[in-house]
């Protein structure tokens, strides 16, 4: 992070009567504000070009031929017919793609089409380019494929199996092993068996995806004359893209301009290349002319890459006062057919899990194996989420069975700021205690949790997440961030990022920046991002970088202009640099506010000084807040987030249907920049966890073939305005000496709890514990009426006096 | 391919003469023969709502409409939305702007036109549980709808009682 103004120029003019600004912040004009996004008013106007906007001279239209079988070899593939077709320009196949490519630089393990075998329903096999959709859709039909059928593995201890049919081509150990990671801290066993009270429990969730509502889609022009490829796509990764398109088309990066458009929802489900991308942009260099690629629903389903299934153990030891002693899980993580981000979730669903509590001792055992279904990879709250689900209801039952409040349980557990966790990970601020006490306040928690009749109930939960990782997907000591901010004399700011903003706002986040620095309002700064030959490297929207990283790098270029101006303005007024500040479009002198000028007049003084006014900043992340251990460098970050949801339910014990009526949600992100986007990301994401909770459920059909269950928004159910709840969002400000202004994430942390909450909101209704998601009807009501055969065997008492309802109701 | 028919279609009150092949939905003739690309397509089934577009003042999804059903018809679109207005922006669009109701906004010029449509015709300052019917049909991944239903209600109050106080955002 920059340094603070401090006397290294200008030091003879400042004097000793004003006090440094580090010591003596201004008030913040912008920080904390609510604002206009820089860039919705466009989008409401229908006027914004999202990549299938983009329509150039000539284009053609890209259709990719998928595989029907989950697992085969592919004996031969005769494209003639197809290539014979009026209208058809280019097919390519998986022999075009020989260099295998993989967001994680360790496990590159496909290839943009399949090359010798395909490894799951939905695979690409082909591409054509062609005059018009309707064409190339029945090139694709004219594609004669032959295969020979393999054994197909759907369940991840099924491929794990000795005889099991290697499926993934590249796999290096020769069998359906993906990763295996086993990390211990302490003595998990030893702590846990002296506990004095042990909670074991088995968790299942079936995965979700991320179902944006703009589908992929990319657009890629050769230029004949200049020998530069430009790839226009819908990713959140346009790096990491450009490395991979480099690397696997065989041509120098330098060759090759990749630009974000407009992003229309990606939720993590388009942070790595996708068959489309690299498609479009060999068949524009094989045709010359601009190809465009846009999936179908159906092709999004089975390219997924959302949030893995788990199967997972966990054994937790308690005190009788309710201190956690230790904590040990097994998990097993289907990864589909290829790597992906597979290699971290493996990791983060162990590693992200020693906060918000403190605990002694602690196990993970997690097995990720290759099946024949869609790769699985990272869907926001990157494989925590899952573990999340598992460990907050544990926290539920140990609660009950030590008679203990549940919220005060969580209380006692807290691990408190400035310290390492079990796993090493160095916690900064933390405000959890703060989002337990707002929840359980607006809830009116105390009073009502005991009131509420049978079939009514309210649940907690809490949860951790990072703001950024410390260390790169590939391994560099390069920035993690950078920023360049042109002034000019007409008194407008430029800010050039390659950012990538999906829709969360980082572009208003840089804007709010640039302003609170420069003193120009928002409609005079134009932010420049995602493409890769006018913006600086930026790594991408993912594991909720943006805001610390990019947001650092920002504010670094901006201190920088805004000394140089400052500098320049008093000069001309004589008077010490530190009584001039630059808000509301002026320059103005603190001690007598009535002498002021324009920003551009300001500017022009300071071009005049200093030449063009340009500047860059920086950020890379502390490299000294983790531990030592092989892993221990996975789940570092510079800052960690904290959220408690809470959450009321209303279950129909004839039905099963949950109706989840109210959910509080206190998050703590440090410093809310603009206040109205952090609530719209806690609302986002409670939001998208109440329909993980209830009705989504990414399903592979086992029985016909690995077929998807229903690969489309009728099927696949993510819930309408109707179905979702009134959403609460408190923001909690514990403010993080490595974030901007104090700021953490505030995007991705606010789902985790969400579903556990409303798992122990559902117990504290009808008494039901819900270990498998979704808690769809038919799995409510099997576990209501389980629960009153066993009341009425007498091994349990009515739950919440259910008895005493119906007696009065009769 | 079919032969292409000649459609007269009224768009935001203008007329236009498109060629198009009998089988192309009004979003394909929308967005591919008129260029008019603020009608999103999201999954081309009638499930997500994001290609909503009015017809005669009724929301419809045009992936699911033929273009020739419409033939003589008044469509609107999200670009008429604040044409008529001296701001260039609806109440409507004003409204999702200072609350932040679009993240990545893709769903936005649809759930625009079922709102206004709604809006239309309840003739009066809507309730958030109406607000929640009227847009029942699109669907928005990135909200939690919180904003987008603080927006409709809002701006519902804008348009029917002009002294109605609301709270002002600071633009920046």
């Amino acid at each position: 992070m920059a340094d603070r103004d401090t006397n290294e120029d200008g030091a003879a003019a400042d004097g000793g009567a004003v006090k440094d600004e580090a010591t003596m912040p201004r008030e913040p004009w912008q920080i904390g504000a609510t604002h206009r996004k820089v860039d919705a008013m466009e989008r409401m106007r229908g006027v914004t070009r999202y990549t299938d906007d983009l329509k150039l001279p000539g284009l053609l239209h890209c259709k990719i031929k998928r595989s029907l079988h989950a697992h085969a070899n592919i004996v031969s593939i005769d494209a003639s017919k197809a290539m014979a077709m009026h209208g058809v320009f280019g097919v390519v196949t998986g022999k075009d793609f020989p260099v295998p490519y993989g967001v994680i630089p360790w496990t590159p393990d496909e290839n943009a089409l399949c090359v010798e075998k395909v490894c799951h329903v939905g695979d690409g096999i082909a591409a054509v380019a062609a005059v018009d959709e309707d064409t190339a859709n029945a090139a694709v039909e004219a594609i004669e494929v032959e295969y020979e059928v393999l054994p197909a593995y759907y369940d991840p201890q099924d491929a794990l199996a000795e005889d099991a049919v290697s499926i993934n081509p590249w796999s290096r150990k020769g069998n359906n092993l993906s990763k295996d990671v086993v990390l211990e801290f302490g003595d998990p066993d030893a702590a846990i068996e002296g506990a004095d009270v042990v909670v074991e429990g088995d968790y299942h969730f079936e995965g979700t995806t991320h179902a944006a509502i703009e589908p992929h889609c990319a657009v890629a022009s050769m230029e004949p004359g200049t020998g530069v490829l430009t790839v226009w796509s819908a990713t959140q990764v346009s790096h990491y893209l450009h490395r991979e398109l480099a690397k696997v088309l065989e041509i120098p990066a330098h060759r090759i301009r990749v630009i974000q458009p407009p992003l229309g929802g990606a939720f993590g489900g388009k942070s790595e290349p996708f068959d489309l991308e690299f498609c479009v942009a060999k068949l524009s260099m094989m045709t010359g002319r601009p190809v465009k690629c846009l999936y179908t629903r159906e092709e999004v389903f089975y390219s997924h890459r959302g949030r893995h299934p788990m199967k997972m153990n966990y054994k937790t030891g308690f005190t009788h006062d309710g201190k956690i002693t230790g904590v040990a899980s097994r998990t097993f993580l289907d990864g589909g057919a290829y790597s992906s981000f597979g290699l971290v979730t493996t990791y983060y669903s162990g590693q992200l899990l020693c906060a918000p509590y403190d605990f002694p001792a602690y196990r993970f055992h997690s097995t990720r194996a290759y099946t024949n279904k869609p790769a699985c990879g990272p869907k926001r709250g990157h494989g925590s989420v899952q573990p999340r689900f598992a460990m907050e209801i544990q926290l539920d039952k140990a609660a009950e069975q030590l008679g203990l409040d549940p919220i005060e349980l969580r209380r006692r557990n807290h691990i408190g700021s400035d310290r390492a966790t079990i796993n090493g990970l160095m916690v900064g601020s933390n405000g959890f205690l703060e989002c337990l006490e707002s929840v359980e306040r607006r809830s009116e928690w105390k009073t009502r949790r005991s009131s509420l009749g049978y079939g009514r109930g309210l649940g907690i939960a809490g949860s951790t997440y990072i703001s950024g990782t410390n260390y790169p997907i590939y391994p560099n000591e390069m920035p993690q961030a950078a920023v360049q901010i042109c002034l000019d004399r007409s008194g407008r700011a430029r800010v050039f990022s390659g950012a990538n903003d999906i829709g969360q706002g980082s572009n208003t986040m840089l804007a709010v920046i640039t302003s609170e620095e420069i003193g120009l309002p928002l409609e005079d700064i134009r932010v420049l991002s995602a493409d890769s030959d006018l913006c600086p490297v930026d790594l991408g929207a993912y594991s909720s970088r943006i805001t610390l990283m990019v947001g650092n790098a920002c504010l670094d270029a901006a201190k920088k202009l805004r000394r140089k101006v400052c500098t320049s303005v008093a000069k001309r007024w004589e008077i010490p640099r530190k009584r001039v500040t630059l808000a509301g479009r002026r320059a103005i002198d603190i001690e007598d506010p009535d002498r002021n000028v324009p920003l551009a007049e300001a500017f022009q003084w300071a071009e005049t000084d200093y030449g063009l006014l340009g500047e860059t900043g920086n950020y890379n992340t502390p490299k000294d807040r983790h531990g030592s251990y092989r892993g221990g460098t996975i789940g570092a970050s510079p800052a960690y987030s904290f959220t408690a949801h809470l959450a009321e339910v209303d279950v129909d014990d004839e039905t099963g249907v949950v109706s989840v009526e109210r959910i509080w949600c206190a998050h703590d992100c440090g410093r809310a920049l603009s206040r109205k986007i952090v609530e719209g990301q806690i609302e986002g994401s409670s939001y998208m966890g109440f329909g993980e909770a209830i009705m989504e459920e990414h399903l592979v059909d086992a029985d016909h073939g690995g077929v998807h269950a229903g690969p489309n928004l009728l099927d696949y159910r993510i819930p309408t305005a109707l179905d979702t709840p009134d959403i609460e969002a408190i923001i909690v400000e514990a403010p993080d000496a490595q974030g901007p202004y104090g700021a953490k994430e505030a995007g991705e942390g606010p789902l985790h709890s969400s579903i556990p909450a409303i798992a122990n909101a559902i117990y504290d209704a009808v008494g039901v514990r819900l270990d498998r998601l979704p808690f769809s009807p038919p799995r409510v009501l099997t576990a209501i009426e389980e629960r009153k055969a066993r009341e009425a065997a007498g091994e349990h008492a009515p739950h919440k006096r259910r008895g005493d309802d119906e007696k009065r109701s009769a | 391919m079919a032969q292409p028919v000649l459609l007269q279609l009224r768009i935001n009150g203008a007329s236009h003469h498109v060629a198009a092949p009998s089988h192309w939905t009004l979003l394909e003739v929308l967005r591919y023969e008129l260029d008019m690309i603020g009608t999103k397509q999201g999954c081309d089934k009638g499930d997500c709502g994001a290609c909503t577009v009015q017809v005669d003042g009724h929301p419809v999804l045009s992936c699911l409409t033929l273009a020739c059903q419409v033939n003589g018809r008044a469509v609107q679109t999200v670009e008429g939305l604040g044409f008529a207005s001296s701001s260039g922006c609806h109440p409507l669009q004003d409204a999702f702007d200072r609350y932040d109701a679009a993240q990545c906004g893709f769903c936005t010029p649809g759930i625009l036109m079922s709102a206004h449509a709604m809006i239309a015709r309840l003739g009066r300052p809507v309730t958030r549980e109406e607000a929640k019917e009227g847009i029942a049909g699109n669907l928005c991944r990135c909200t939690g709808y919180t904003k987008i239903i603080d927006a409709i209600v809002d701006a519902s109050e804008r348009i029917y009682c002009e002294t109605t106080t609301t709270t002002e955002v600071t633009h920046g």
